[in-house]
């Protein structure tokens, strides 16, 4: 016990080296643009038909497109959340191609794109434990890499473009069947305009024991990013899927908007891990829904740190009898950041069971709100629910909120809910202190320890990741 | 060169509210001092006044340590200098664990002396560790929990006086480090307290109103707070004396208000 928790400490001091260098240098790079096919800024029908023309996409998808993006036009903004009045949709590029064609080989991937990459670390995570690369640079995803096991096994890994265009029935039986095109405003426009993103199917009982891992990135100035998922994890199947994002410092703002579509069907289990960082300009507004069949297991596991506002609330539908869900987030709100983030678990069917853990960090003005929706619906009986919701404030100027919709048609149900605001206690500062242990230092412990319940759940580099970006968080001295 | 703590005239206050009225007090490295007295007579705050708490402000008076101005120190830099209070109620800190914390504590002494450092090698930090523990009779499984979160108040003491062997500080500061100790649990704290002392010269400042762990950690001098003085000092005997007769005597003799 004691070995293993030396052992973790020490990788992460080791990773930890270079974490007083400059964030800019460190996670701001941007590189020259160079693509193959830009549009226009702004959003048209005719960027719509030429986008999809351009990927050769059937007739169906390009139907489905429009009319998501009529949708889009005709619904207000959501005015119950975040300030969104900062997005402005004509200054923003909705579709970019970075190279011409997809990349199976490391060695063909292009240079500066490979620089990218490896200042994200790519191919060493890749040698360390990745089972599959799917690395979106941009709107397309140009490298993809999927090891000979996933396909002995029947597994599809693989671009949302190619997933469309290699299996087209699969992803139109499938496809907004769980985010409708018109669910809410961005989920219409990420089906309006999405490109990229990850198609993922787990024939029955297939276990994949490693992660499969995208690494999504925004590179070019004032791109919108829609990537869009849809995984699909048959009878008795598992899949864990692990997406990190960090994106380069700019000026203007840009916005993100991804959807992702899950379908677990009986006795399958899929765990879901997103790890972003979003730089301090970017609008994160993403939905991600999953159905979990009879005696199926859904599970998300959602960090967000970053960006100027993120609204994410993952949601589980539980269908079948015996289904669980469960959510687990994180949120560290800085200098100007609203991080309005949460979950959402409805149940449809008795004994089902659902645990929400939200862990919130609020820190020189930053602002954390935990939005919440626990749903039993009438004849689900013999539910069970669990919500914890904590959070912690740095300081006087940091706010946190807690926003719980519960709603309960069934008498026999357990339904807990604990929420708890605290603040990083002198006397915690005091104690670490008095060991030697520098104040900044002692913050840092006290904020990483508070998220640790959650971090221990991540694979290990992210683990190490997320507590390094939670350093950076601290060490910043904006505020 | 021993390193000595030495308080003169030291007044503090917690607010707006004097609790020390001129601390007077050495205590030379390799010295075991008892600090008696009743409940509110300002002997917890002298402790972490010394450990330098923020909310504790001196107004007036002198402390230093190894030569160093203590009160102008911050607390991290007192703990680094050799200073260390074991805390009569030690804060959970919620995932931390026992060995992430202690390592931090080593590591940011070596890295005061050398920025460049980076820090002790995890064998070494692991064969350090598992000896200290064994030496206190102390589960390896210790070292994979967060700090004090569910500890019993043995374990809580327990876990000080494993701080205070790994990070061995010239001067130690127990903080009624006996009060709920059963029997066997008190022996091997105070007997972890009384092998620091012998083997590394510590000095020791037991704070307690008891005699039993001073049967263990045999002082060379007591001293007895009353209101925020120190009244008596005297051999191990004025211990005992205190044992017998209590603190009544002393009240009447300088008319002290009673005891909060």
């Amino acid at each position: 016990m004691a070995d293993q928790v030396l052992e973790r400490d020490q990788t992460e001091n080791e990773m930890l080296a270079g974490v007083n260098d400059d964030y800019a240098t460190k996670y701001g790079f941007a590189d020259a643009e160079d693509y193959v096919f830009k549009a226009e800024k702004g959003l048209t029908e005719d960027v719509i038909r030429d986008m999809s023309a351009r990927k050769g996409e059937p007739q169906w998808m390009l139907d489905i497109r429009l009319k998501a993006y009529q949708h889009f036009l005709e619904r207000p903004m959501p005015d119950w959340g975040a300030d969104l009045s900062g997005i402005d949709f004509s200054n923003i590029y909705y579709y970019i191609k970075p190279s011409a064609r997809q990349e199976d080989n490391w060695e063909d991937v292009p240079s500066y794109i490979k620089d990218t990459f490896d200042k994200l670390g790519i191919p060493q995570a890749e040698q360390k434990f990745l089972s599959g690369v799917a690395a979106q640079y941009e709107s397309e995803v140009v490298y993809h890499n999927i090891k000979r096991e996933l396909e002995d096994k029947g597994v599809i890994f693989l671009g949302m473009d190619d997933g469309l265009a290699q299996y087209p029935d699969l992803v139109r039986e499938y496809f907004t069947t769980i985010i409708p095109h018109n669910d809410n405003k961005f989920a219409a426009l990420n089906t309006a305009v999405w490109s990229g993103g990850s198609f993922i199917y787990v024939p029955p009982g297939v276990h994949i024991e490693m992660p499969l891992q995208a690494y999504f990135r925004i590179n070019a100035k004032n791109v919108g990013q829609f990537e869009r998922t849809l995984i699909i994890v048959d009878e008795g199947a598992y899949v864990h899927y692990v997406e990190g994002c960090t994106a380069p410092i700019y000026s203007s703002d840009s916005l993100h908007s991804a959807v992702v579509e899950i379908i677990v069907k009986k006795g399958g289990r899929c765990r879901y891990t997103t790890i972003q960082n979003w730089s301090n300009n970017v609008y994160n507004l993403v939905t991600k829904r999953a159905v979990a069949h009879a005696n199926a297991t859904m599970e998300w596991v959602d960090g967000n740190l970053g960006s100027k506002v993120t609204m994410k609330y993952p949601a589980v539908y539980l269908m079948g009898e015996g289904a669980h869900g469960e959510i687990l987030s994180i949120a560290f709100a800085g200098h100007g950041q609203h991080q309005d983030a949460g979950g959402k678990v409805v149940h449809m069917a008795p004994r089902t069971s659902s645990r929400i853990i939200s862990k919130s960090i609020s820190k020189s003005g930053g602002r954390a709100s935990y939005r919440g929706l626990l749903k039993v619906a009438e004849g689900a009986h013999d539910c069970k629910s669990n919500v914890v919701c904590d959070a912690l404030l740095l300081d006087e100027r940091s706010r946190s909120d807690t926003y719980p919709y519960i709603e309960i048609n069934e008498q026999d149900v357990t339904i807990g809910h604990e929420a708890s605001v605290s603040k990083v206690g002198e006397e915690q500062v005091f104690y670490l202190m008095s060991r030697g242990i520098p104040e900044d230092e002692a913050n840092a412990m006290i904020v990483n320890g508070f998220i640790e319940p959650l971090v221990k759940e991540l694979p290990m580099e992210y683990a190490i990741e997320m507590n390094r970006l939670i350093q950076l968080q601290m060490e910043g001295s904006i505020g | 060169m021993t390193a000595a703590l030495e308080v003169t005239n030291l007044h503090v206050n917690i607010g707006e509210n004097r609790i020390l009225k001129g601390i007077n007090l050495r205590v030379n490295q390799g010295e075991i001092h008892a600090l008696m007295g009743p409940n509110g007579s300002g002997k917890s705050t002298l402790a972490y006044s010394l450990a330098g708490h923020p909310a504790y402000e001196p107004t007036a008076g002198q402390a230093t340590f190894d030569g160093h101005d203590l009160l102008e120190m911050e607390a991290d830099e007192r703990s680094r200098a050799g200073l260390f209070l074991a805390f009569q109620y030690p804060v959970a800190v919620p995932g931390v664990t026992v060995a992430k914390f202690l390592r931090q504590a080593v590591n940011s002494r070596r890295q005061a002396i050398n920025p460049e450092d980076a820090g002790m090698p995890i064998p070494e930090f692991r064969r350090l560790l598992r000896e200290k523990m064994d030496i206190l009779g102390i589960d390896q499984k210790f070292a994979g929990r967060y700090l004090n979160e569910g500890f019993s108040g043995g374990e809580k003491k327990r876990a000080e006086i494993l701080q205070m062997a790994m990070l061995e500080p010239k001067i130690a500061i127990m903080d009624e480090t006996d009060s709920g100790l059963d029997i066997d649990a008190l022996r091997i704290v105070a007997e972890g307290a009384v092998r620091l002392h012998e083997m590394n010269h510590m000095g020791v400042l037991v704070i307690t109103h008891y005699q039993r762990i001073l049967n263990y950690v045999q002082p060379d001098r007591v001293h007895i707070m009353l209101d925020g003085r120190i009244v008596e000092s005297g051999g191990a005997e004025l211990a005992l004396h205190l044992e017998e007769n209590g603190y009544d005597w002393l009240r009447e003799k300088y008319g002290a208000a009673e005891a909060v």
